[in-house]
Parts: structure tokens; C-alpha cells; sequence
């Protein structure tokens, strides 16, 4: 493929916005629940960026529309398209950052609520959402099955039945069950009874981002992954490499920000941020490992349906520049394409490791911090790019020579 | 799957490689409502351009037992369309009534994702309009009854002065098509993806020439 750079952009300054996110919420979830220091405005001013991201990522998405103003259609077909589906779950996660830095932003609006009086309050209408939203899941599901109409044995409503009754049978044994294990082991109880503890809104909308956030990364994840054709992105690593690419970033960005407004942070930070680069590393290593030893599916042979072992193109047919050949074809050398892999490698994991471990061992230094977000930043491009280039359409089988 | 399927069957034993059929496709498809198909720099040292139709050349097999397979190659209109599901907005859709898989042009953001999503490179992004485009069996002149019934046919298959292509409703048992296929040992291009295109080859009755049906042949002879 053709890496187009509106893309690139999107999926990593998205990528890290969720990651950052992600990691304001692990900070907020910390002192919240230890007796960790606050972190001042480290959360306000960490969700302004977040929100700065995903517009930068948004309007670098439009850019690859031929027809930017027709965008709001793209909402239409979430039932099928995951393009779609990401469309929806990019503004939903907008909004839930939005409330977020607002409620963070003016504590006017983000009383602490002691949690058994936030309880009262919330947990009906929450109780009420979570049960509607738990059966529109269950019938969803039930509807997967239903809704194929050759398989005559599930066009009936029982499956949904069934979906609703099993998993109300499972979640009541899982409930004896969790209330038998808080009854047997007394620490455990401690770190559940959450009474008087004083929590803020916040919290549970950050709660809501980290869901949304997921949705998202798994929307963006699997426009790529579910094209069978394009075997070198058919496969699970494609969702764990936007996840764990998206939180190694996104935490590196939080760390910085750490570094800036709240120093005591930067340990916590900077700590997860270099067990998911060493994890985001293994795993990214991996997938090229496996898109390595790929045999493509489709040949010369089947392309045209000639078993002959000696085809040669001899002409791709009417003008010699087309859109398939723009599209499909990067038309960089071999060694480019090398050469851009090894930078990713380096700049997105092994330096990035490096520099974490050295300010570990001694300090934390702004600075160097900002360096090594700019170092990250550029090799996420270089990553992407080399995603979109690594991946081979079977059309360019058509397309090989020009005549 | 629909009940009636339209679709082109190419013979690839007659295909002289002329392509009458890639020129008289522009020329009907670039005149309707839909508006121009744009060419860019078309006189000029880098010429490209939008089409729907193409004519590949390959050379099969070594010197001296080489031949020349003229290729055409359009949307393949498959009964599973793996670009249609992808469309974010709609815009790309299969005919409920004749199979036939569409664009509409007023939807179309112009995203490129169903063009990722089709393995032959079918659709094509029309450097002007911004659109995603492709072969529409020319919908528009298929079903004009002011036109004579024997003119009620794709532009190319008309045009096509060796009668290489075969345009009919594969789902018709006694229609030309589905006879030639049944007969001819039709095939479908890349099998291998499980989209059941529409559009149909038709292999060389050379003996020495290794063809898709004729291996396949041999195959079931092995077995027997």
C-alpha cells in the first residue's frame, strides 16, 4: 500500500491521546485509592491535550476524504463497516474528555461526594443503565446468530432467551461466588468497602473514557485487520500493535507532562511507560517476525486462473499511471523499505528504553523527557508508514509492469 | 445471494486484445449523467485516467511453446462483495434485483477504504469528481427501452468485434452465459478469497496450453 499521510497522522496522534488518557486515569485511580500526593493540575491540563490530540487527529482525517463535507455520512454504517464504527467511537471518546477536563478544569463542578452518599445518588441510575445496556448486549448477541439466515436452527427468538437466562444464571453464581470470597478472605473486604471515601465526578466519566477509549482503539484496530486480503494485517497483532503503540505513546506523553507539573508522578509513569515500550517492542517484533514468513495466498496463477508456472506481464493495460498503481504501489526500494523498519525499531522502542532507564537510574530530567517524546513521535511515523508499505494488495499482481 | 445475478463471461480463446472494449466503455460511461470519467494529462508524457475496464497481456510458458493471453478485467460483480460491507457511508452497494454492485456517487466520501477491501483493483477514485468508480454493467443502457433489444447490452460486449464477451444472468440456466460456463468450464478469478465473483473466464481449448480447466481436468483423471 500506499502510506497516505493523513492516516499516519490520525491513527498516532489518536493512538496516543487514548494512551494518555489511559494513564491520567491509572493517576487519578492512584491517588484516589493510595495515599498517594495529588498531582495538581497535572489531570486538567493532561485531558487539554488529550482533547488537543484527537482534534489534530481528526482534522488530519479529513484530509483523506475526496469529499470532506460528506463526512457526517460515515456515521451511517456502523451495522458492517468498522470505518464506520470508528467514525462514532472517535467523537463519543471526544465528548467523554471534554466532560473530563471540564469537571477537572473548575472544581465547581466536580465536587468530592463521599462514595456511600454518591452511591445513593448514582449507583440507581447507573444500576438502571448498566442492566439495560447488559440486555442490549445479550440481544445483540443473540441476534448475531439469529440474524443468518441459512442456518435455519437459530432463526428463532430462543437464542436470545437463552443468551439472557445463561448469563443471568452465570453472573448470580459469580456474585455468590465473589460475596463467598469477600466473606472468607478480610483483606479483600477492606479494599472493597469504599465507604466515606470521598471520590469526584471525574472519576467515574474517566471511567467512561477508558471504556470509550478501548471501543476505539478496537474500532481502529480492526479497519485494518478485517481485510482478509491483506494478509499482513489479517491478523490479532494488528489490534495489539495499535493498542500497545497507542499506550507506550501515550504514556510517554503523560510522563513528560509529569515531568512539567508534577514531578512525584514521574516515577509511577515513568515506570509503566517503559514496561508497555518493552511489551509494545516484543510484541510489534513479533508480528514482523510473522509477516516474514507470509506466503501471499493469491499468484500469477490464480490472478488470471492459468495453472502454467511461467506467466509474465507483459502490460497493466490501458495509461500507464493509475489510480491502482498510486494506491497500492509506495514505489520505494527494498532497501528503503529495510531501512525504515530498522529506524522504527530503533526510534519508537530501543532509545526510547535507553533514555527511560537512564533517567530512571538517576533523574528525571524535562528535557530529556521531551526528547524522547519527539524521538518516539517520529518513529511512530516511521512505524505506520512502514505498516501501511508492509502490507501487499493482491492487485499489484495485476499491475507489475507498465507497458 | 440473489435470484438473478448479471455478469460477464470473457472468452479468453478470442480476446485479440484490441480493446475496443476499454475504449467504447469510456466513451458510454463518460457521456451519461454521472459525468465525465477524467483523464489526466492525456496527451501528454504521464497519462492516466479512470477506467473501468482494462486489458491486461501476459505471456504464458517457456520459449518457443509461449502464447499471448489478452486479460480483460473489470469489476467482477461477486455474489459476496467484500467492498460493499466496508463502505462506511452506504455509497457502495449490491442490486438486490440483479446483483449488480454500485456506487452512489451522492454518498461516496471518497475514503478509499472499499478500494483497500477488492482484491482485483476494480475500483478506481476518479481524480476529478472524488468519487470511488467502477464498472456498472452499464446499468444506464441495460434496462433503456428506448433502445432496440439488441442494443440492450454493456458497451463492451457490443462493441467487442471477436464476440469475446458474454453478458447474461449467470443465475439463468438457459441463458448464453450460464451455457458457456456450464459447457466451457467458466472459472472465477482468485477462488482463493471465497467472494463468488460473478464475472466468469472462459480457459483456451489448447490442449497444450496449461489452463486453469485443463489442469483441474487432469487433476480428476489422477483421482480416478
Amino acid at each position: 500500500m500506499n502510506p497516505p499521510f493523513s492516516v499516519v497522522f490520525l491513527t498516532t496522534f489518536i493512538g496516543m491521546a487514548q494512551g494518555c488518557f489511559l494513564a491520567l486515569f491509572g493517576e487519578q485511580l492512584r491517588e484516589q485509592f493510595s495515599t498517594a500526593p495529588a498531582s495538581g493540575n497535572l489531570l486538567s491540563y493532561g485531558a487539554m491535550v488529550v482533547l488537543l490530540l484527537l482534534i489534530a487527529g481528526l482534522a488530519a482525517s479529513f484530509f483523506h476524504l475526496g469529499h470532506p463535507e460528506r463526512a457526517w455520512r460515515a456515521a451511517t454504517m456502523w451495522r458492517t463497516s468498522w470505518l464506520s464504527r470508528e467514525v462514532i467511537a472517535l467523537p463519543i471518546f471526544m465528548c467523554v474528555v471534554l466532560i473530563y477536563a471540564t469537571l477537572s478544569f473548575f472544581p465547581v463542578f466536580n465536587p468530592d461526594v463521599s462514595f456511600n452518599l454518591l452511591a445513593a445518588k448514582s449507583s440507581l441510575i447507573i444500576g438502571v443503565a448498566g442492566g439495560v445496556s447488559l440486555l442490549l448486549i445479550l440481544i445483540c448477541l443473540g441476534m448475531v446468530y439469529l440474524s443468518i439466515k441459512i442456518l435455519q436452527q437459530w432463526r428463532t427468538h430462543l437464542p436470545i432467551v437463552n443468551f439472557v437466562l445463561v448469563s443471568c444464571v452465570t453472573g448470580f453464581v459469580l456474585a455468590v461466588g465473589f460475596y463467598i470470597l469477600l466473606a472468607l478472605v478480610p483483606t479483600l473486604r477492606h479494599v472493597v468497602d469504599l465507604d466515606g471515601v470521598p471520590i469526584h465526578w471525574s472519576l467515574i466519566v474517566g471511567l467512561a473514557g477508558v471504556f470509550s477509549l478501548f471501543l476505539l482503539f478496537v474500532c481502529t484496530g480492526m479497519i485494518y485487520a478485517c481485510l482478509k486480503f491483506l494478509q499482513q494485517w489479517h491478523t490479532p497483532f494488528t489490534l495489539a500493535n495499535f493498542i500497545l503503540l497507542g499506550c507506550s505513546s501515550g504514556f510517554m506523553l503523560a510522563t513528560t507532562l509529569g515531568a512539567w507539573l508534577a514531578p512525584q508522578t514521574t516515577h509511577f509513569f515513568m515506570t509503566s511507560t517503559l514496561i508497555l515500550t518493552i511489551v509494545a517492542g516484543i510484541v510489534r517484533s513479533a508480528s514482523l517476525l510473522r509477516n516474514k514468513g507470509l506466503v501471499p495466498k493469491s499468484t500469477l496463477q490464480s490472478a488470471i486462473g492459468v495453472k502454467n508456472p511461467k506467466i509474465v506481464q507483459k502490460s497493466s493495460g490501458a495509461m500507464a499511471p493509475t489510480f491502482n498503481r498510486h494506491q497500492f504501489n509506495h514505489g520505494k526500494t527494498r532497501l528503503f523499505i529495510r531501512s525504515i523498519k530498522w529506524i522504527f525499531l530503533a526510534l519508537v522502542f530501543v532509545l526510547p528504553i535507553v533514555l527511560l532507564i537512564v533517567q530512571l537510574l538517576t533523574q528525571v530530567d524535562l528535557t530529556l523527557m521531551l526528547v524522547t517524546l519527539l524521538i518516539q513521535y517520529l518513529g511512530l511515523i516511521a512505524e505506520r508508514w512502514y505498516f501501511f508499505a508492509d502490507a501487499n494488495h493482491p492487485q499489484n499482481i495485476y499491475y507489475q509492469v507498465i507497458c | 445471494m440473489s435470484k438473478k445475478q448479471l455478469a460477464l463471461a470473457i472468452d479468453l480463446n478470442v480476446c485479440v486484445g484490441c480493446s475496443a472494449c476499454v475504449t467504447s466503455c469510456k466513451q458510454w460511461n463518460t457521456s451519461g449523467s454521472a459525468g465525465a470519467m477524467a483523464d489526466q494529462n492525456p496527451y501528454d508524457a504521464d497519462p492516466s485516467g479512470t477506467f473501468f475496464n482494462r486489458v491486461q497481456t501476459f505471456e504464458v510458458g517457456s520459449f518457443p511453446n509461449t502464447e499471448v493471453v489478452h486479460f480483460p478485467k473489470s469489476c467482477m460483480h461477486c455474489e459476496n462483495p467484500p467492498c460493499v460491507p466496508v463502505c462506511p457511508t452506504g455509497a457502495s452497494y449490491k442490486r438486490a434485483e440483479d446483483g449488480i454492485v454500485l456506487v452512489d456517487y451522492d454518498k461516496c466520501i471518497g475514503c478509499n477504504y472499499c478500494s483497500w477491501a477488492c482484491p482485483w483493483g476494480a475500483r478506481e477514485l476518479d481524480e476529478f469528481k472524488k468519487v470511488m468508480t467502477k464498472c456498472t454493467l452499464c446499468v444506464d443502457r441495460i434496462y433503456d427501452e428506448s433502445l432496440d433489444e439488441r442494443d440492450r447490452k454493456p458497451a463492451c460486449v457490443l462493441s467487442c468485434p471477436t464476440g469475446a464477451r458474454i453478458f447474461g444472468d449467470i443465475k439463468d440456466p438457459a441463458s448464453d452465459i450460464a451455457q458457456a460456463i456450464d459447457s466451457r468450464n467458466g472459472y472465477q478469478l482468485m477462488p482463493e478469497w471465497e467472494t463468488n465473483p460473478a464475472n466468469h473466464y472462459l480457459p483456451r481449448d489448447n490442449k497444450n496450453f496449461d489452463q486453469h480447466a485443463n489442469a483441474d481436468k487432469s487433476k480428476d483423471e489422477e483421482q480416478k
